[in-house]
């Protein structure tokens, strides 16, 4: 029977990683993840869990902590938000080509500067290429699910890859929530034991980890980790399906709300979904045909799934809440495009609004001003302007 | 995964068969990376001035200064030795002499 609880998305976390009773949690304080390893840290000093606490001096230090413990053979966690990932910057990479299977909570807040404490999702976007598996959550049951999930998606032997598991900064994270716990006892046998087949201690068969990789052979281990995220789609599919049985809870590559008679829709990730289901439940009473795509995994990006799935719709508003000051569209919108371009499906009009940066209120009538512009573009074929920005004050 | 599985990597390894994130898998393969083309200048060793004291032998950063069963050095390993002349430096009785590579 599970459990009914009213956690934060932080304590959400917090509880899952509890439930996983990891090797090692190294993590340095940043608003608005400072509350996980300030629960973690609890757990440690209560003895609830048997995880060493590392209280590092910085991120960067925290990361590194995490790569040591991990190519120890032991599963190492962390959490952090903005300006704490982007000093791991440098370790992300380093955790990636090593094939370290780290399980982050990242807590989506604005990549300073200006400074700014406030969600919105140019930390995690700027490490979309670092090499992690990123997992984005709408909801605290979302997060909490993601993180049951993450370790067993990062260290399937065909991936052995970091995950980050991301949710929006105050939101989620400190907005309280109804949320279904598993038992202690069923997380331990979902999540297992962690067995790499090569590690630091086992002392009967030495390995050395991070050497000196020039020319002759870097190429050979990028076309490897590539692979690994290539299998990584199909295991995150494996794994939620098991979820799936155990706990009813049904998770895919994205979700789609109301799109079967659709004609537009919007590609959304983390809270702000949750709003738009809101909006297009209202249009639907209105007999507007409107739906939505919510990402669940953005890396790998699931390009042929999207492309298919988006074929069938006459306009599409891809939302960003980060811009990639590329003067061509926020991070989300170039994925969802170049996938349709790859795929060669030209149908859907497919246009780009970045939105809450810093923060910003997104409220329901911004949204119902975006599915009002795209039932326009949809009905007369024309679009005005591709690129555009959604609450700003011009 | 036992030592016996991992393939040595060696230049013609492809991707599908190097160990994952660069691992070593087997100690000491570095003797596997022959570093000796990089060198543009040679150490000689002029074996009639050698008193075999051996202080070169333990400041070679390459092991490339051979000691043989007797612990009597023998030639330069020419594989590895990149020719940096610390071992030129370091001998007392001018017994190696240091020439550019041809």
């Amino acid at each position: 029977m599970a459990i009914r609880e009213r956690l934060s998305g932080n304590e959400a976390v917090a509880v899952a990683m509890k439930q996983i009773n990891p090797d090692v949690v190294a993590a340095f304080p940043i608003t608005p993840s400072t509350e996980i390893p300030q629960y973690f840290s609890n757990y440690v000093a209560d003895g609830i869990v048997d995880t060493e606490f590392v209280a590092v001096e910085s991120e960067h230090s925290a990361m590194s902590a995490c790569v040591g413990a991990q190519a120890a053979g032991g599963r190492a966690m962390t959490a952090t938000s903005a300006n704490g990932l982007a000093l791991m910057w440098e370790i992300l990479y380093v955790a990636a080509c090593s094939r370290l299977p780290i399980v982050m909570a990242c807590v989506n807040r604005t990549m300073s500067g200006p400074l700014n404490i406030h969600n919105d999702h140019s930390d995690s976007m700027g490490a979309r290429d670092s090499g992690w598996i990123q997992l984005y959550s709408e909801n605290n049951q979302e997060a909490y699910d993601n993180m049951l999930m993450a370790n067993r998606i990062g260290e399937h032997p065909d991936v052995m890859l970091p995950v980050m598991v991301c949710q929006d900064g105050f939101i989620t994270s400190h907005a309280i929530e109804n949320i279904e716990l598993l038992e202690d006892e069923k997380v331990k046998e979902f999540v297992g034991e962690y067995n790499p087949k090569l590690h630091l201690l086992d002392k009967d068969n030495p390995i050395s980890v991070g050497p000196l990789d020039l020319q002759a052979y870097t190429f050979e281990h990028k076309r490897q980790q590539a692979e690994a995220m290539r299998n990584a789609k199909r295991v995150v599919q494996e794994v939620s399906e098991e979820f799936y049985k155990l706990t009813g809870r049904k998770y895919g590559l994205f979700e789609e709300y109301k799109t079967e008679d659709a004609e537009v829709v919007t590609v959304i990730l983390n809270s702000t979904a949750g709003t738009a289901k809101y909006v297009v439940d209202e249009l639907r009473k209105e007999g507007k045909k409107v739906g939505l795509i919510k990402p669940r995994l953005y890396r790998p990006f699931p390009v042929d799934e999207i492309a298919n799935a988006l074929s069938k719709f006459k306009a599409v508003a891809v939302l960003d809440k980060s811009d990639s000051f590329n003067g061509a569209g926020g991070p989300l919108f170039t994925d969802v495009t170049s996938a349709l371009y790859a795929k060669g499906v030209f149908t859907p009009k497919v246009v780009n609004y970045i939105y809450g940066l810093g923060g910003r209120d997104v409220r329901t009538d911004d949204i119902e001003f975006v599915y009002n512009k795209i039932l326009e573009i949809a009905a007369t074929g024309k679009v005005d302007s591709v690129y555009n920005y959604l609450g700003v004050r011009e | 995964m036992s030592k016996k599985e991992v393939k040595i990597i060696g230049p013609d390894v492809n991707w599908k068969e190097i160990t994952p994130g660069g691992v070593i898998a087997e100690p000491g393969n570095a003797e596997y990376f022959k570093t000796g083309d990089w060198r543009s200048m040679k150490p000689v060793w002029k074996e009639e001035k050698c008193k075999q004291c051996l202080l070169c032998y333990p400041v070679c950063p390459d092991t490339a200064i051979l000691v043989n069963e007797e612990g009597k050095r023998v030639d330069f390993d020419f594989d590895h030795c990149k020719g940096c002349g610390v071992c030129v430096e370091v001998c007392p009785f001018k017994a190696i002499d240091f020439v550019e590579e041809d």
